[in-house]
């Protein structure tokens, strides 16, 4: 009995030792570190992206486009970079982290002022001041595109250090989607598709002009393991059947 | 130094302090009531209120989200009660703290109850003394260092928390971003320097907090209770 069981632990001590290179050394992993905004867009196109090739398998990374980034400079395994804006791709271009040659827009969104159920929805981005939106969700403008792209609307709006008191900023856009879904901010910028993902719990009071347009880049990183693999991934995102994906959740042609 | 750095310290410390003193009386109270004995009911109970210790402090963060929002139950009668709101303020850090550190106390207090030579509680007793003047007089001092011990751990957890911090009172620059909120966002906007600054203040903080703990605790040694 007892010998048995050792033999059993021997067996099982391999067997877990046996799943740890594997996870390491697996070929076709193909690790795409998305803005958080992509969460649930890029994760059906990552399981498309499986369905159509057998044996290679997509690891989606997602955070705030700064935050992805900051981990791709240093040295994080990612194939892919998908940022919610040019000004983080061109970052990473400066620093030489990307192919240029891989890099293209590939969906289109809007920025959007959102309120939580039962409250009334500002007719202008100046009646922000009023005290009925005691906490406002802003992704943080240092790490986070659209908490910039909300910057820059408030700060032409002449409305930035007013509203200094109300503003919560967010780790991502995702965050400040959250605040509104729960109630605890009255308000929020977010992203059109952000919106649409909980549209029981938020209502879009006004699309926010921005002075750039919203466009996503996408990239292949220079350090990739597997650069073939992942242009084959970035073109299946550019391709009718990937912009499919992403028109069924709102985004638009870039 | 930067005064902008001073900000989060400060906080840090109001914030750490006040968690640590909620945490020291709930974990003395509930470690005195949870007894010596030990059962399976009284070990379910311990195991249930360690849970805090073992979550992920993103899993407790959102725990207290959810109990402490609009919506939550607890947040809905504040809300109603008293007209306030924890989320976004520094006291909703100082619960996040608390309860995080909660834990630590708790296993140090009912640890250093039970090392508390009974025969003396028992004579206490034979003298006349009721139960609470048994625990105040004789349990309590005698079981102080243990407890000092476990308030230390828990203070350093406190001073140190991050994830249930970071949801229940987000991470506004001035009003609820404590330290450890304060690096993260720095090293995110990709400021090292700001990152660089804080994490010195934070290493100093605690090093001069725990050389000043080991002093207390080296001079209680030798006092009488």
């Amino acid at each position: 009995m007892k010998i048995a069981m050792r033999g059993c632990f021997k067996k099982m001590f391999f067997i877990v030792l046996g799943t740890f290179p594997a996870q390491f050394v697996f070929a076709a992993d193909i690790v795409v570190s998305a803005a958080a905004s992509l969460s649930n867009s890029f994760g059906d196109l990552g399981k498309a992206y499986e369905a159509k090739h057998p044996g290679d398998h997509v690891v989606m990374n997602f955070a705030a486009s700064d935050v992805l980034l900051k981990q791709i400079e240093q040295g994080a395994p990612a194939d892919v970079f998908a940022s919610a804006d040019e000004v983080t791709m061109d970052r990473a271009a400066q620093s030489k982290l990307i192919d240029p040659s891989t890099r293209r827009d590939f969906a289109a969104n809007s920025l959007v002022l959102i309120v939580g159920n039962g409250v009334n929805a500002p007719a202008s981005l100046h009646d922000l001041a009023n005290t009925v939106y005691t906490h406002i969700a802003i992704g943080n403008p240092d790490s986070v595109p659209a908490g910039r792209y909300a910057k820059e609307a408030l700060t032409s709006a002449k409305l930035w250090d007013k509203l200094q008191s109300q503003i919560v900023p967010t780790q991502n856009v995702r965050q400040a989607l959250d605040y509104v879904a729960r109630g605890e901010a009255q308000a929020g910028f977010v992203y059109a598709t952000d919106a649409e993902t909980q549209k029981e719990k938020v209502h879009i009071a006004m699309t926010v002009p921005t002075s750039t347009p919203v466009r996503y880049p996408i990239a292949v990183i220079t350090m990739s393991a597997h650069p073939d693999l992942s242009r084959g991934f970035a073109d299946f995102v550019i391709s009718p059947e990937g912009q499919a994906v992403l028109k069924r959740y709102g985004f638009g042609a870039p | 130094m930067q005064s902008d750095a001073i900000v989060p310290l400060l906080l840090t410390l109001k914030v750490a302090s006040l968690a640590t003193i909620f945490a020291s009386i709930l974990g003395i109270v509930v470690g005195k009531m949870l007894g010596r004995r030990r059962s399976f009911t009284r070990d379910v109970a311990e195991s249930l209120l360690t849970l805090p210790l073992v979550l992920p402090p993103t899993v407790l963060g959102y725990y207290l989200l959810v109990v402490l929002g609009r919506e939550g139950f607890i947040g809905a009668w504040l809300m109603r009660t008293f007209g306030v709101s924890l989320i976004f303020t520094w006291q909703g850090a100082v619960i996040a703290s608390a309860v995080a550190a909660f834990p630590l106390i708790l296993r140090a207090a009912r640890a250093a109850f039970s090392e508390v030579d009974m025969q003396l509680e028992n004579a206490a007793r034979s003298l006349g003394a009721t139960e609470s003047e048994v625990f105040f007089r004789v349990t309590l001092p005698l079981a102080w260092r243990g407890v000092l011990a476990g308030a230390l751990l828990a203070f350093a957890r406190a001073m140190g928390e991050f994830g249930a911090t970071l949801m229940v009172a987000g991470s506004l620059p001035g009003r609820t971003q404590t330290l450890s909120l304060a690096i993260y966002d720095a090293v995110m906007a990709g400021d090292d320097a700001r990152a660089n600054t804080l994490v010195i203040i934070s290493l100093i903080t605690a090093v001069v907090l725990l050389i000043a703990a080991a002093q207390l605790l080296q001079r209680t040694r030798y006092s009488k209770p």
